[in-house]
């Protein structure tokens, strides 16, 4: 055990956990877009900076990766970090100038536009935090889609930008993207959704009858968990 | 082109952190890197096509579309391109009818700039072939692709 400092306040916590972790257990917020309980962090949106006193040197660190140690010092909201982090929001703004996500956070921050930084116009609403790639091939387990070409090119996309004979139509890409760039449509009825350019069917639950998940989703999880078909025909609620 | 693929995944004995020599050794085969080699190579190596897709676009040396006989790279370098390596693609581009990046239709030329060759002394440098002509200027540029038996594009639209 550790005993740091955030915010004015003594906190005692477990070595080797990150500064996020311990202030959100603590309850200080402190803004993200790049993580997720079920991801090893990246540090890839910067959002998350804070302030760290180590001895004599105080630094603008990552909290989401900086591990908490023994007299840390800590400022989730000093003037210098709410500097960078308004200047990172309007970095990533000007980028996404559609994200309704983004515009939200930064009305929340009062952060508005920076004239300095021209908005791109190609509405592309993502960041490139690359949660949806790590998502798709560590929690789902599948890696239908993955970052394609390079520089300003680069972008999530399927193989050959095509329709993926991997993709099992889960959506969870779309659910974890923070910034609403994955765009997952269901039909009116709910008997299809179609995502990366491919459409799924939907299968129905054999109790209440409605649809509930991707037919291709089903017969995944039942041939990778070896658990027979039948075993899944029926939704969360009625089981 | 199945075959070839598992050949040359097996020269590497299979092991996935060779992909990139892997697939520089299949475009050597088949010129560029077709769709189904490597979507076999994805199979072979057990690493999902996404990956694959991800290296092969990142790097500028792998070409998803079939390149010419004749490979020209010009170098677009700091130095080279002070010395006039600009006006020299223009040469390049206006003689065989193409634009940078891209093969004649006749798969016989693919033009491509690079960045720093690391020969700057030699600068402008064209690269044809594999092999280098240094000081290289509008003239000599124009002699090289008229050796290389192309005749003026305007020659070549009328068959
Ligand atoms: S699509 Fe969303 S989750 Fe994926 S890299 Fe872009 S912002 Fe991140
Ligand atoms: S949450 Fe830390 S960098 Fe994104
Ligand atoms: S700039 Fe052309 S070789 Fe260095």
């Amino acid at each position: 055990m550790v005993n740091l400092t955030i915010d004015n306040r003594k906190i005692e916590a477990e070595a080797g956990r990150t500064i996020l972790e311990v202030a959100r257990e603590n309850g200080i917020v402190i803004p993200t877009l790049c993580t997720h309980e079920s991801l090893e962090p990246t540090g890839s949106c910067r959002l998350c900076v804070v302030e760290a006193k180590q001895g004599k040197r105080t630094r603008i660190v990552t909290s989401c990766l900086y591990p908490v140690a023994e007299g840390l010092t800590v400022d989730t909201k000093s003037e210098r970090v709410m500097n960078v982090r308004r200047l990172v929001l309007q970095l990533l703004l000007a980028r996404c100038p559609e994200s309704a996500q983004l515009k939200e956070m930064a009305a929340e921050m009062g952060v508005g536009a920076e004239p300095r930084f021209t908005p791109d116009k190609d509405n592309v609403k993502c960041i490139l935090c690359r949660m949806c790639v790590r998502t798709c091939e560590k929690v789902v387990g599948v890696s239908a889609i993955g970052f394609s070409y390079r520089g300003t090119e680069k972008k999530v996309c399927t193989p050959f930008q095509e329709e993926s004979a991997t993709c099992i139509g889960c959506g969870a890409c779309a659910y974890i993207c923070p910034t609403g760039h994955i765009e997952m449509e269901t039909t009116k009825t709910g008997d299809s959704r179609t995502i990366w350019g491919r459409t799924f069917k939907m299968a129905t639950c054999t109790v209440c009858g409605r649809y509930f998940a991707p037919e291709d989703q089903l017969k995944y999880i039942s041939r990778t968990a070896d658990v027979p078909l039948e075993n899944l025909a029926v939704c969360i609620s009625c089981r | 082109m199945e075959e070839k693929v598992i050949e040359i995944v097996q020269r590497y004995s299979g092991d996935k952190s060779y992909l990139v020599p892997i697939l520089q050794d299949v475009q050597r085969e088949f010129n560029y890197l077709p769709k189904d080699a490597l979507f076999s190579v994805s199979a072979h190596l057990s690493v999902p096509i996404s990956r694959v897709y991800e290296v092969v676009t990142f790097y500028k040396a792998f070409s998803l579309k079939p390149k010419g006989r004749n490979q020209l790279s010009l170098c677009m370098g700091t130095a080279c391109h002070v010395r006039g390596a600009e006006l020299i693609a223009r040469n390049v581009e206006d003689f065989l009818g193409i634009k940078e990046g891209d093969t004649t239709a006749d798969l016989e030329y693919s033009f491509e700039t690079v960045g720093c060759l690391g020969a700057c002394a030699l600068g402008p440098v064209l690269v044809v072939n594999g092999e280098y002509h240094g000081h290289m200027n509008i003239a000599k540029s124009t002699k090289i692709l008229k050796k290389l038996g192309k005749k003026v594009a305007t020659d070549d639209e009328q068959d």
